[in-house]
């Protein structure tokens, strides 16, 4: 079936070829006989730009294979197909006592999708990436054969972070966290402006949580510019819960309040929306509070709780600025922020957060620093805004994230990746004939 | 590919001395990385074009293209094609000449048919095949403001430009499903050598300030733009002045 493909951002669709409830045997077959224009592996569609289209070529759907093969309770080992959701393994594996070590803004996304970004969470300075959690996994390569791969294995690093163009994730195992609760015990500061949000970060206070994240306000300017609300807290043990809770502390309940309409206004994310959004975030956080207990949405997913979000940018869609800097670099993205608050390009879904250490994957996206996330609705002068940030991005020896690029340049990109090439050795290793691509690969030359 | 922000990364000229093409392709071309293809008659002026970007730093190959030989078609789009995708297509090809001889002279009528109407119907078609193909691309036909409602003074332009006007606005939601993309400019008087000499009209427009409509139109995925912007009003309005008072409007 041929269909037009985007990314969450609604940004440069393309055609291709879908193939749709496949069998593993069926994913086999389609690599062997690819075409010219190629192969790529689709989840659940969240990446923000091109990496999961395929323009004349093969798109393999990947969510119709979606088996939770086995979840050890006494192991932490989890076995599944790659079209799982981290929502479903993480209602399966609730029960049991067992938590989705790394999770990213959203539950929907599969596990092929979130080995491929090499996705990263809240709790990045304190469980690294999603790839540090995946015990093995097996690909189907350029010669339709299925390969497991473990970490002693370099193309298993490869493919971590290598965004689907090493082969077709079908299946991994994943090692998965205890807990005793699927609740959050949760600190909340508000800070006046983005120094004082820094100085929290930087106190040593920040590892005393397992997870962190700060929104801070892109648009207001003067004395608000950059103020800020940090959340951070740890996962409860079952003693720390009120008693109410404590009878079923690993109940999870994920409500979608409602689905945006599939027709909304270009003009909707616009400067007075998202000002008075800024404003209402801001003020209904809590100045300081210490301890309180919070469920998973609440405190990680609110987004969730609207489906299809993405829709309220309007037909012409957004994108999503997301770099990281390393520390030391606060000037940089002090300017930066200063930047975006001047700019008129508006922004409401802005994050904040201290990266951890880097992950042995060539090209997975997170490294110590600070990484800054921006949502840009799409109007004129946009293209050229963010070519002037990427210039700043890379001047602080800094880089984009592949998950949520859509429109850099390729010579940027691969400067932003020093080890680019360790890892394009890697692939045309594995797949010689260039049987893996995607509307990202011909976009960034990769 | 075009990104996000609507950059391309190849472009195809047909009409390769075109002077809009050619503003075009030089902004394109300060953006990013850009292999761009002239598709012209082979003459020193299309050499000196593919030299001109050339020097700004694109990847640039001529190819030999006559709008009026519609028998060579075929395969003067699939050699443009043979190096890779191509992002965006500007059909930028035409004639004027003296608009007096062309409704008087049978050969010039019919030659300026051949290569306004004709030819951009042949490229369109296969233009949009190959697109298809490739499941990605815009297709930006450039029209006229003449192309709105026929006058006296250059109806035999304006009629070709119609036909052509007409054939892409059809191709626009034929092509809809395929997700290629296809944007009509209708450009009000450009100051070119194809009008050099004439008196021109007003709203008047330079080739770089029809660059900027056109990236514009790509950037938003507009499917229709007018050069310069307010002349889609006027031309709306004077669509529905009667015939006694639009004969003599000084226009």
């Amino acid at each position: 079936m041929v269909r037009a493909l985007s990314g969450w951002g609604r940004t440069a669709p393309s055609t291709a070829r879908v193939l749709t409830n496949p069998t593993v045997e069926a994913i086999q077959q389609a690599v062997r006989e690819a075409g010219e224009r190629g192969v790529i592996a689709r989840g659940l569609g969240r990446s923000y730009g091109d990496p999961a289209q395929n323009a004349g070529g093969l798109v393999i759907d990947m969510t119709g294979l979606a088996r939770i093969h086995s979840l050890d309770a006494g192991s932490g080992l989890a076995t599944v197909d790659a079209g799982v959701s981290l929502d479903a393994l993480m209602r399966a594996a609730l029960p049991l006592g067992l938590w989705v070590p790394v999770l990213p803004g959203t539950r929907q996304v599969t596990v092929g999708g979130a080995i491929a970004a090499d996705i990263h969470g809240k709790n990045h300075h304190s469980a690294g990436t999603f790839g540090n959690h995946v015990r093995s996994l097996d690909l189907v390569t350029a010669d339709g054969s299925i390969t497991t791969l473990t970490p002693a294995d370099e193309l298993f690093w490869a493919t971590v972070g290598g965004m689907g163009l090493t082969g077709i994730i079908i299946g991994a195992t994943i090692a998965l966290t205890p807990v005793e609760s699927a609740y959050f015990v949760v600190d909340t500061d508000r800070t006046a402006d983005l120094d004082e949000l820094l100085t929290l970060l930087t106190d040593g206070s920040d590892d005393d949580y397992d997870y962190s994240a700060a929104w801070f306000d892109a648009i207001s300017t003067g004395a608000k510019l950059g103020r800020a609300v940090l959340t951070r807290g740890s996962i409860a043990r079952a003693d720390q819960l009120p008693p109410k809770l404590r009878r079923n502390p690993l109940a999870f309940d994920a409500p979608q309040l409602f689905t945006a309409p599939k027709v909304l206004p270009n003009r909707l994310a616009n400067k007075a929306t998202f000002m008075a959004l800024s404003e209402a975030w801001y003020r209904k956080a809590p100045k300081c509070r210490r301890g309180e207990i919070q469920n998973l949405t609440s405190f990680y997913h609110p987004l969730d709780m609207i489906g299809e979000w993405n829709r309220a940018y309007g037909p012409r869609g957004f994108l999503q600025y997301q770099f990281v800097v390393p520390f030391g670099a606060e000037d940089t993205f002090r300017r930066i922020v200063e930047q975006i608050v001047r700019s008129g390009h508006v922004s409401f879904l802005n994050v904040l957060k201290r990266f951890g250490e880097a992950s042995p994957a060539p090209l997975s996206f997170p490294h110590p620093g600070w990484t800054i996330t921006v949502d840009f609705p799409i109007r004129r002068g946009l293209a050229e805004f963010c070519d002037r940030l990427d210039l700043q991005v890379l001047g602080a020896g800094g880089r984009l994230y592949l998950a949520k690029e859509s429109r850099t340049s390729p010579a940027a990109l691969h400067r932003m990746y020093p080890r680019i090439d360790e890892w394009r050795k890697l692939r045309a290793t594995a797949d010689p004939a260039g049987v893996f691509a995607s509307d990202l690969s011909r976009r960034l030359e990769l | 590919m075009i990104d996000a922000v609507g950059n391309p990364q190849s472009l195809l000229m047909l009409g390769g001395t075109s002077e809009i093409a050619l503003a075009t392709a030089a902004r394109y071309a300060a953006r990013r990385p850009l292999r761009v293809v002239l598709a012209g008659r082979p003459s020193p002026r299309l050499d000196k074009a593919a030299a001109r970007l050339d020097r700004l730093g694109a990847t640039v190959a001529t190819l030999p293209f006559d709008a009026a030989d519609t028998d060579a078609h075929p395969a003067t789009i699939e050699k443009a094609f043979a190096d890779g995708d191509i992002d965006l297509t500007l059909v930028a090809f035409g004639l004027l000449g003296d608009q007096e001889q062309a409704w008087t002279d049978h050969a010039t009528a019919v030659e300026l048919a051949q290569v306004n109407y004709v030819g951009a119907v042949s490229v369109g078609v296969l233009l949009a095949d190959a697109l298809t193909r490739q499941g990605h691309g815009t297709l930006v036909a450039l029209s006229s403001a003449a192309a709105e409602r026929p006058r006296r003074s250059n109806f035999c332009y304006g009629s070709t430009k119609a036909g052509m006007d007409a054939f892409y606005t059809g191709l626009t939601e034929a092509l809809r499903p395929s997700g290629v993309k296809v944007c009509v400019i209708r450009p009000g008087f450009v100051h070119t050598k194809m009008t050099a000499g004439l008196k021109p009209a007003p709203l008047s427009v330079t080739p770089e300030q029809v660059a900027e409509v056109i990236m514009d139109a790509v950037a938003q995925g507009h499917e229709q733009a007018w050069a310069p912007a307010p002349l889609r009003y006027i031309m709306s309005a004077l669509r529905h002045v009667p015939r006694p008072i639009f004969r003599h409007l000084p226009i």
